[in-house]
């Protein structure tokens, strides 16, 4: 091997150099997220949904939010406590099958929850309207960054 | 001797028809226009519409240069000055008669409204050209009130939809309304309750939907009745017994381009 010295000096800066995020951030543990609830949050209790659902599934929520408003004019939803949680396919045949819940009796009335209007600006971010200790705390910490705020106004926050 | 090229013609036409099967009378048999107006939902139930007296609008024009719908519009939704024409978002916006009404040429028309400026706004056609060439369905029709609405989340900014409406009611964004100057749009967003558009969006008067679903008036009409002008009359056509067919009935009313065939929803009592 030609000039081997100078090769392999110049791979071990060089692997070094690749890896060294990995040695400046070992044996640190990054922050985890910790959304913070405004007194209002805190206040109301409960989402349109259950905190591990909403958890879990906002986006898809928000998702079929949009759709619904926009294109089907469904502007209100209203929290069926029966229904939230179950997953889109048993939801569907609870409701064709005239709201029969798991243990195979039938719920009289499908109870209904509140009604709220299907609005990211209106009604999520008037409880939650610290959009940078709320949303962005876990939005950054997964490096994701939702494009809503392309055109849906954040709430003004005090700083 | 091999095939020739006269039989190996005849072998490889054969071959074709042959290999395409039923295809090939399907590939020939006239078929139907991607752009055609057939998947357009007609409206079902109501039909909103607009009826602008101008008579009144000018007479308010004259006196104190009223542009009241125009501000009120605008504040609704958030739609930036640029102060630049070619950047220019129109929701509500006025041009002389002549050029709104361009197949009436008319040299010794009455000077009231000679050179006027006539106001404008999408209007809602029954047969939209912009929803028909829209290749992701960002403007649909709704069934239920007729009006073309915009699903801003899908609009690709194409301008396909601009080229197609031969009103000039849509607006591309050229840059980010949060970046207008600030000097024009001191209190921008004027509504919080309402989104903005993003860059290289397209957007045009969407008839209030947000406020008629509610069940109130559009803003510009609103705007008008608080100065009790009532140029602006909103109502539904397809009820023999409202507000806009009653008006229709009595007074004389032109539309905009109605040769095109697109059906407007606004008139004008002229």
């Amino acid at each position: 091997m030609y000039d081997g010295g100078k090769i392999i000096t110049g791979l071990i800066i060089g692997i070094g150099l690749f890896l060294s995020p990995f040695f400046y951030n070992a044996g640190k543990v990054a922050k985890a997220p910790d959304p913070e609830l405004t007194e209002k949050a805190k206040e109301a209790k409960e989402c349109v949904a259950s905190k591990p659902y909403m958890k879990a599934w906002h986006m898809q929520l928000l998702d079929e939010w949009r759709d619904e408003a926009v294109r089907d004019g469904e502007r209100y939803y209203s929290t069926d406590r029966k229904t939230w949680e179950m997953p889109l396919g048993k939801r569907l045949m609870y409701e064709l099958r005239g709201f029969i819940a798991d243990d195979g009796k039938k719920d009289k009335k499908p109870k209904i929850g509140k009604v709220y209007l299907k609005s990211l600006q209106v009604t999520c971010m008037d409880c939650h309207s610290n959009k940078s200790k709320f949303c962005d705390e876990c939005h950054n910490y997964v490096g994701v960054t939702p494009y809503c705020w392309d055109c849906h106004i954040e709430p003004e926050e005090k700083k | 001797m091999g095939v020739d090229r006269r039989d190996f013609l005849k072998i490889a036409g054969f071959g074709a028809l042959v290999g395409l099967g039923g295809k090939a009378i399907e590939i020939l048999a006239p078929g139907e226009l991607e752009a055609s107006t057939e998947n357009i939902p007609l409206t079902k139930g109501k039909r909103w519409s607009m009826v602008i007296d101008i008579r009144k609008c000018l007479e308010k024009q004259e006196k104190d240069g009223c542009k009241e719908c125009i501000i009120a519009c605008h504040r609704e939704h958030n739609v930036p000055d640029w102060g630049n024409p070619k950047h220019e978002v129109k929701w509500v916006w006025q041009d002389s008669y002549e050029h709104v009404f361009p197949g009436q040429p008319n040299e010794y028309i009455e000077d009231g409204i000679r050179h006027k400026p006539v106001i404008m706004m999408c209007n809602h056609c029954v047969n939209p050209p912009c929803v028909r060439v829209c290749p992701t369905q960002a403007t649909f029709k709704r069934e239920e009130d007729g009006i073309v609405s915009m699903d801003m989340h899908r609009c690709i900014g194409c301008r396909f939809c601009m080229a197609a409406c031969p009103y000039g009611s849509r607006s591309f964004n050229w840059g980010n309304p949060r970046k207008a100057p600030k000097d024009l749009n001191p209190d921008f967003p004027t509504n919080r309750t309402y989104p903005e558009r993003s860059m290289g969006v397209v957007e045009k008067c969407n008839f209030c939907v947000e406020l008629v679903t509610k069940g109130e008036l559009p803003a510009c009409v609103q705007a008008c009745d608080k100065i009790k002008v009532h140029a602006l009359n909103f109502g539904d056509l397809a009820d023999p017994e409202s507000n806009v067919r009653k008006l229709l009935r009595k007074r004389y009313s032109i539309r905009r381009k109605p040769e095109l065939g697109t059906e407007p929803n606004i008139f004008y009592i002229i």
